[in-house]
């Protein structure tokens, strides 16, 4: 099962390996991980995806719960949550390719950030379907270089 | 407190340890000059981040102004809670820095709760299910010595009349001697206590088919300040398979984490059982569990844990090697520590290393109060039994303190032997020397046909000698000790050992033939436990 575990921590340093060591000691692996300030500075959010079966995940949850330094933990259901993530996309172009790769860029409300004669780069925000289904149309006209910033996510209510 | 690199590495066993025990602990580590972190300075090492999993929580001192706080911190974070190791890595530069403090009144952590409390509701459930129950049990363990909830435990219990068996972090939360007490269960706990949870079993003719269940365990099993550890539950699936279990605990990561249950409680258990004591004092149960009592009472009778000069001790090498001829004065390990309990009428501190020793010393020494059994049990560190009694008896001058331990484990730690002759700390030492690392050795004998991978610690050469001779080397750090070999001698030997007022190691020479019963095999349920020699 895919987890998406949203974490508020005290802005102090150590903090993130500890979180990240609670899922390291588990032989679990992180698929992504964002951590920013908050609206209060001495706070910071984290955002985890990472993928196990649901009694190690909540047995994560818990161990996070009880660090010191961590203030808050969800472990968000599907639905409950909106979510984004932002790419840049390094694109390969030629003079035939750029009008097409420009289209989709449009079809998909993202934006070119950068021309080079022979690479275009597209900042791109959305969900995860989005963006994987962007990424796999970009793939066909070759993707140079790729840069995402993991999912953020919010409770709805 | 250590010094900074191999110092510091050495304590991460102990942080280790009192994570594992939950063990409060203020680990302080030095650590090289600031402007040298990272630069891979003369005995510089990352203890910070080294120790980040085995330890509650830990600070790395950047400004000598923080000190008062953070140690104030340490101390309420080790303390409060679940107790654990909390450790502060402090650079040269900010030791020998100067400071005007400014100590802080309270400690103000925002995101750490430490006392939860059970609802009324939820302990109200818990009485329900006891009324309901015809065979409950309490499964009570260490969080009850760190909760300090031992008279609550008691005066529930016999307001109840509810049997009480403890882990081995549990031993003394509940008094071993008090009839209602079924000592404490797992892998070598009593039968009776393994009995009483999971049941009593036919051996099955073959290990293929089902175990037919002879008399039910308990139908109600009172969890509390436990975590279902794999030395107690064996196969955990199987673990009071028939049983509704009530599991209550301050630490909601142990809830459900080894063992679903059927009521997770999250609270300080002194509050708790306070609570359910008043509560069972003001409306007292109906229930007597009467058929119960007797069924415990028929285990207890059968199975009590016991020893005997097997066939096997009378033909093994010890015998040839050590005894020839006076073969009829072995000293069996259990005896030795049988002795020491009725020379010290049960009132002695006992500490242990790790292995048989270790069972049997919680087998036949019955302990009465909270903290009288102290004992690395979680991480099964060798070598910690006389360090232990050395902080033992620090704190106690004026009890008897004792150190069981094994010539495995007591030869990890033998240079602690100089910190009581200095430090004139008059702790005792049994070592039970079998030549052997007996637990391992068991394990050799029940699982892999006996193959010795090194379990053997004597000279090879010289198998006739007991090696090393413990006599020669407390002699050269000033410490008394005797050699006893023939049962006639030990008595005499232990009187002599209790009454100096010095450190004092009594080198007891027994059998390595002998195993630790009863035994469930890792991983395995009641069902094959072997308990009869």
């Amino acid at each position: 099962m895919r987890h998406t575990i949203s974490v508020l921590v005290e802005n102090k340093f150590g903090v993130l390996t500890r979180v990240a060591g609670l899922f390291s000691g588990r032989g679990y692996n992180i698929d992504s991980l964002n951590v920013a300030p908050t609206n209060d500075p001495t706070a910071s959010r984290m955002t985890i995806v990472t993928r196990g079966d649901d009694a190690t995940v909540d047995q994560i949850v818990k161990q996070l719960s009880k660090l010191a330094n961590v203030m808050q933990v969800q472990d968000f259901r599907e639905g409950e949550y909106v979510d984004r993530e932002l790419a840049l996309i390094k694109v390969a172009v030629n003079s035939k390719t750029r009008a097409e790769v420009m289209q989709i860029t449009d079809i998909f409300r993202a934006k070119i950030v950068d021309v080079q004669p022979k690479s275009l780069t597209i900042e791109a925000t959305g969900d995860e379907t989005k963006l994987e289904k962007l990424l796999e149309l970009m793939n066909a006209f070759g993707i140079l270089d790729l840069r995402r910033t993991g999912k953020l996510a919010m409770p709805r209510n | 407190m250590a010094t900074s690199g191999t110092c510091s590495t050495n304590l991460v066993t102990c942080n280790a340890d009192a994570y594992m025990d939950s063990v409060p602990l203020i680990a302080i580590t030095g650590q090289v000059n600031q402007a040298m972190i990272g630069k891979g300075a003369f005995q510089e090492t990352d203890i910070y981040g080294m120790t980040l999993p085995v330890v509650k929580h830990s600070y790395l001192i950047t400004d000598i102004n923080d000190i008062p706080r953070i140690v104030k911190e340490a101390f309420y974070l080790a303390q409060s809670g679940r107790p654990g190791p909390v450790l502060i890595d402090l650079p040269k530069n900010v030791q020998q820095a100067r400071t005007q403090p400014v100590f802080p009144k309270e400690t103000s952590l925002r995101s750490y709760r430490a006392d939860p409390r059970a609802s009324e509701l939820a302990l109200n459930e818990i009485i329900g299910l006891i009324e309901k129950s015809e065979r409950p049990v309490l499964y009570v363990g260490g969080g009850i010595i760190s909760g300090n909830a031992s008279k609550e435990l008691r005066q529930f219990a016999e307001a109840t009349q509810i049997p009480v068996t403890t882990t081995l972090m549990g031993c003394g939360a509940f008094p071993e001697t008090h009839p209602l007490s079924l000592r404490w269960l797992g892998m070598h706990g009593a039968a009776f206590a393994n009995w009483a949870v999971n049941g009593e079993y036919h051996p099955a003719a073959r290990p293929t088919e089902p175990a037919k269940l002879k008399a039910a365990g308990a139908d109600l099993l009172l969890a509390f300040g436990v975590r279902f550890d794999d030395r107690v539950t064996g196969r955990v699936d199987k673990f009071c398979e028939k049983g509704t279990i009530v599991h209550l605990d301050i630490d909601p990561s142990e809830i459900n984490k080894n063992k679903p249950v059927s009521l997770p409680i999250i609270s300080d258990v002194k509050f708790a059982l306070g609570r359910l004591a008043a509560m069972v004092k003001a409306r007292p149960l109906q229930k007597k569990f009467t058929a119960w009592h007797k069924q415990i009472a028929r285990w207890k009778a059968r199975a009590p844990f016991g020893y005997s000069v097997t066939e096997e001790v009378m033909k093994s090498q010890h015998m040839r090697d050590h005894l020839k001829g006076r073969e009829r004065e072995v000293i069996l390990p259990q005896m030795a520590i049988e002795m020491l309990y009725e020379l010290t009428r049960g009132e002695a501190i006992i500490t242990t290393g790790v292995g048989q020793h270790q069972m049997w010393a919680a087998q036949f020494y019955q302990f009465k109060y909270p903290r009288q059994f102290v004992t690395s049990a979680g991480l099964g560190a060798m070598g910690f039994g006389y360090p232990a009694a050395l902080g033992a008896k620090v704190a106690f001058p004026n009890r008897q303190v004792v150190d069981i331990d094994g010539d495995g484990s007591f030869l990890m730690n033998i240079q602690e032997l100089a910190t009581a002759h200095i430090e004139k700390i008059a702790a005792k030492v049994i070592v039970l020397n079998n030549q052997h690392l007996g637990m391992v050795m068991q394990w050799e004998d029940r699982f892999y046909a006996g193959n010795r991978g090194n379990t053997y610690l004597g000279d090879p050469e010289r198998r006739k000698q007991i090696y090393p001779d413990y006599t020669a080397m407390c002699q050269s750090f000033g410490v008394k000790c005797e050699r006893v070999m023939y049962l006639k001698d030990l008595r005499p030997a232990l009187q002599r050992m209790l009454d100096a007022n010095e450190p004092y190691v009594l080198d007891v020479i027994v059998p390595y033939t002998e195993h630790v019963l009863p035994f469930i095999p890792s991983g395995r349920t009641v069902a094959d436990m072997i308990w009869q020699a």
